[in-house]
């Protein structure tokens, strides 16, 4: 089984621009409309920016809140909200330790990131124009950790 | 009509009225949107002789065709309005989320008459706009304002632009903010909202932007943004507009202790490069900008330490080598209190400069400063006097809260050195070291300004000869007036005009977003027609030749600097480069449009000679 990949957000690098959320409710809703969009950007003044998507955790909280089992888990570890049986109630917002779920204004319904499946990668990732976003294991996350924080030490040492 | 709502909001504050009312596509295509359609608002409703601060007085807030769709940088809107400053047409123009969201909750723009008996905010979301009471956000500073807005309404999602006290207080220098760093700075529209009791417009929207071809506008701005990556807006990204600091130094256009000499001696200390080494904690970016030039500076030590604020060259240059000072945590903290209080930077700068000249020479006392010790260079008296100023507060703040020009006439001595055209402040370029950017500044239909044409650019960049002027500038400062003119009425941001190979592509994203076929010579006939309107409301008020001339000192003193040293500006020049402009604009000796010019481009003849 492969290993499951994430979108991952370089907070020294997320500018706050937004664009991620222009995009993907561009591909979603074949509209602009960003309080659409599955990933989702958030500011805490004066200087932090991240945008934050499906973290598909183990065992999504998501699932457990729905009181009528209209979220399933997919093969790649994401979520799918079914909507004929979502009532729009929101308890997986409020589960969700991410705030990665949001509410369809209009439909009423909640919707997830689906990492834009058969799109080959997440479309928020490749338009990135600061190259924040990244689609990525789990294990190349820590890693890539691992390098900086080693990086830095060598920095101060010298 | 894709693009826009078609629709926008009529608010009158006296009687709580709200209603919507129809943008026609007419107008739409003859004045694009931002720019154009607060030019066309004020010309047509703005009664004759209405005072500025007057309920009669109409402000308006405009967006374009392209706010809210992913073309890079299109989250802008514009305030209009009659300037309090002026008395021409007052307008400013900001990024931020205010734009989008409206267009997302159903409108292109509002259109504010009347006065409230009390103060009130208006909360715009989804279809629905009400005014509701604000006496809670009464003396709040604009970041207090927003975040006690979004707590009220439980909304964090919700953009607001807002007045600080100075606005309150009726300052002639009072801006508008919104996301915190974001000003609608010039020309006092925040006065304006001010004499209107508004305190704030906050508003939400999660409706769809309506655009033509949305497939080949995402492919296009895909190819944009990694433009906006590359060398043409480098500057901006990595030492941000402050990168000009040191490059105007050299060319002996840095203005120092207000607009004497072009060069400072410690302009190392204040640097672009010495902000991002010491200053700068983030780069951030506006709403659908990929390019990011908003440097925030937060102070860790010293006497400014916990100041936070968004330093650009303008701010920074005024409130800081313009008035002697290189301390970058003085500045840092002079930009917090002129956004937080609500005025804008660059006159605040230019009004401090210009006090702590007349207290040099003499003719501001120590008594009339309440005791402060307003000699050039002193950090800590450059701060205060900014605070006071914002809050109308002593002897200092009430001489100086509406700026240079009013403080001179309050004294009776110092008009000579007030930097001002159409008594607004001059931007942080020298006069008489960069001629071309001064015809231009003076020029402008909204007082001294630089964003108007970008004339400072042919001086910069050496192709002409900065140290004089010819009948020829006219040219540079119409052309450049005319594509600033589109581009204020799309409205994108002018750091991206760089990006675009040339004006088709230009033509090309409006006709992506509208579904029209407007050809590139078509936008800049629109882009005239617009600036012609924007001057007919000024001509509607009384302006003349004698409007669009720089201050005294250029022509009555020489520069003295090491690079720019003796430099003056020809009276006689200065007249031709005038005429020669006039002409190119086919506009008759004194200013005014000519009726076969008003007639070819669509325009009411009545006011045309």
């Amino acid at each position: 089984m492969e290993a499951k990949k994430i979108i991952v957000c370089d907070t020294d690098k997320c500018s706050g621009c937004e664009l991620c959320e222009y995009v993907c409710s561009i591909f979603h809703e074949k509209t602009v409309n960003w309080s659409k969009s599955r990933i989702r950007h958030v500011r805490i003044e004066p200087t932090f920016d991240i945008a934050i998507a499906c973290r598909k955790c183990e065992e999504p909280l998501c699932i457990k809140a729905c009181p009528r089992d209209a979220i399933i888990t997919m093969e790649d570890g994401s979520v799918k909200v079914e909507k004929d049986k979502c009532n729009g109630c929101g308890w997986c917002i409020e589960a969700c330790n991410f705030g990665a779920l949001k509410l369809d204004w209009d439909k009423k319904v909640v919707f997830a990131c689906d990492f834009c499946e058969g799109e080959g990668g997440p479309k928020c990732v490749e338009f990135c124009p600061y190259d924040a976003l990244e689609f990525t294991t789990l294990d190349q996350v820590g890693r890539e950790a691992g390098v900086k924080a080693f990086k830095r030490i060598i920095e101060e040492l010298e | 009509m894709k693009g826009y709502t078609g629709k926008f909001l009529r608010v009158d504050m006296t009687t709580g009225e709200i209603r919507t009312d129809t943008l026609s596509e007419e107008t739409a295509r003859k004045f694009l949107g931002g720019y154009g359609f607060v030019a066309h608002t004020l010309y047509n409703e703005v009664p004759e002789g209405a005072d500025p601060l007057s309920p009669e007085n109409v402000l308006c807030f405009w967006t374009g065709p392209v706010a809210g769709t992913p073309v890079p940088v299109s989250s802008k809107y514009i305030m209009g309005a009659r300037s309090p400053a002026t008395g021409f047409i007052g307008f400013g123009i900001a990024s931020g989320g205010p734009a989008s969201e409206l267009k997302a909750a159903g409108w292109d723009g509002i259109v504010i008459t009347g006065k409230a008996d009390s103060l009130k905010y208006l909360y715009v979301q989804n279809g629905h706009a009400e005014l509701r009471d604000a006496s809670y956000l009464k003396g709040k500073t604009t970041w207090d304002t927003e975040e006690m807005i979004r707590e009220e309404l439980s909304d964090e999602e919700i953009r607001v632009s807002s007045i600080g006290p100075a606005g309150e207080l009726l300052s002639c220098l009072a801006n508008v903010t919104n996301d915190r760093n974001r000003q609608v700075g010039r020309s006092g529209m925040g006065c304006v909202m001010g004499s209107k009791n508004l305190k704030a417009i906050a508003i939400r929207g999660t409706g769809n932007i309506e655009v033509a071809h949305l497939d080949e506008l995402l492919e296009l701005c895909k190819d944009l943004y990694q433009r906006c990556r590359g060398p043409a807006t480098e500057k901006y990204r990595v030492l941000g507009t402050p990168a000009n600091v040191l490059v105007h130094n050299r060319l002996g256009c840095l203005p120092t202790n207000n607009f004497q000499q072009g060069t400072f001696d410690r302009a190392e200390e204040c640097s672009g490069e010495r902000m991002l080494e010491t200053m700068v904690k983030k780069v951030m970016a506006c709403p659908s900008c990929p390019i990011a030039c908003d440097h925030i500076n937060v102070v860790k030590e010293g006497p400014w330490a916990g100041a936070v604020s968004s330093v650009d060259y303008e701010s920074l240059e005024l409130l800081g080598p313009n008035c002697g000072v290189s301390d970058l945590g003085a500045i840092t903290k002079a930009v917090q209190l002129c956004d937080t209080l609500g005025i804008d930077t660059i006159s605040a700068g230019v009004t401090v400069s210009w006090a702590m000249e007349a207290y040099e020479k003499g003719l501001l006392t120590r008594e009339g400063t309440d005791g402060l010790d307003l000699r050039f260079g002193n950090d800590a008296a450059m701060v205060e006097a900014v605070r006071v100023m914002c809050l109308r507060e002593g002897k200092l703040g009430a001489l100086l809260a509406d700026g240079s020009a009013r403080a001179a006439e309050r004294l009776g001595k110092g008009s000579e050195f007030a930097m001002v055209n159409k008594k607004l402040e001059w931007g942080a370029y020298s006069l008489r070291s960069l001629q071309t950017a001064t015809l231009g500044f003076a020029t402008s239909v909204r007082g001294a300004c630089y964003l108007r044409s970008g004339s400072y650019q042919p001086d910069v960049k050496g192709t002409v000869d900065r140290y004089a002027l010819d009948r020829s500038r006219g040219k540079v400062v119409f052309d450049g007036e005319n594509l600033y003119a589109v581009i204020d009425s799309m409205i994108i941001c002018k750091f991206t005009r760089g990006i675009y190979k040339d004006n088709d592509e230009f033509c090309r994203v409006i006709n992506l977003v509208t579904g029209w076929d407007v050809t590139s010579d078509e936008l800049i006939k629109t882009g005239e027609r617009i600036h012609n309107m924007a001057k007919l409301f000024n001509v509607k008020f009384g302006a003349h030749r004698t409007d669009d001339y720089p201050p005294p000192r250029a022509f009555d003193e020489k520069m003295y600097d090491d690079v720019s040293d003796g430099a003056i500006i020809l009276r006689e020049q200065y007249d031709e480069a005038l005429s020669g402009y006039y002409e190119e604009r086919r506009w008759t000796e004194d200013g005014i449009p000519t009726k076969a010019l008003l007639e070819e481009l669509g325009l009411d003849v009545s006011l045309g000679v």
